[in-house]
């Protein structure tokens, strides 16, 4: 995975919690700074998706790995 | 990016019921929706400073019950003094077991998010509730102040 700036660790939480930490965690983030997440939430990866394509801010990556779930966000 | 809009009407007072209106508002104003949400009739209870909400399994043939007693349970047993508080203080525990936010923290998340919360005065009259049994923040108007947002809306919700 690539390089990140900061990390959000949202496991256990679920829908919508993952996206508000995300969303509030990104706020307080300069442009171009990369978030990594890592959720238990199998529906959080279309979350994340469609998360990406609202706000404009950019899915770098997205795996799963030994039932967690983890995205990379660059913000916008 | 035009910010889009998101009006939704809450008229359900239940524990179950009180989750949509809040988790479709919190998650609308992360993705950048300006979001206001009505409270009417039995919603008002879900602006209570202290929530004190119940889900009941009496009249509710969908709601899944522990042991599979939805499918074996005689419906008329549901109306047993106790079922509604043992039903919902094993639904909390249920929600808590999931990671599924409690209600005053998606609330407060909404506030946070400046989620707009207006109570229907005409309610608060109707049922002589106390203002003050309000949580901060709440505006209280009428229904001509919810068209004068929800007429501007990309998305309507009645709950």
């Amino acid at each position: 995975m690539a390089d990140f700036d900061e990390e959000l660790d949202a496991s256990g939480l679920n829908c919508p919690l993952p996206i508000l930490r995300a969303k509030k965690t990104l706020a307080g983030m300069e442009s171009g700074k990369v978030l990594h997440i890592i959720a238990t939430d199998p529906g959080s990866v279309k979350d994340f998706e469609a998360f990406a394509r609202q706000t404009g801010n950019e899915l770098m990556e997205s795996k799963e790995e030994g039932g967690k779930f983890q995205f990379l966000i660059k913000k916008a | 990016m035009d910010e889009k809009k998101l009006a939704i009407i809450a008229t359900k007072g239940t524990l179950d019921w009180a989750y949509p209106p809040f988790i479709l508002a919190s998650t609308a104003s992360a993705l950048g929706y300006e979001t206001e949400i009505f409270f009417t009739f039995y919603g008002l209870q879900l602006l209570k400073k202290d929530l004190d909400l119940k889900v009941s399994p009496l009249g509710n043939p969908g709601m899944p019950m522990p042991m599979g007693m939805d499918k074996w349970f005689p419906t008329l047993l549901t109306a047993l003094p106790g079922m509604e508080s043992v039903m919902t203080s094993m639904m909390k525990k249920k929600m808590a077991s999931k990671g599924v936010a409690s209600l005053e923290e998606l609330r407060e998340l909404c506030q946070e998010a400046e989620v707009r919360l207006i109570a229907c005065q005409m309610t608060v009259d109707l049922f002589d509730m106390d203002p003050a049994a309000f949580i901060e923040g709440v505006e209280f108007a009428g229904a001509a102040r919810f068209f004068e947002f929800a007429g501007q809306s990309d998305i309507c919700l009645y709950i």
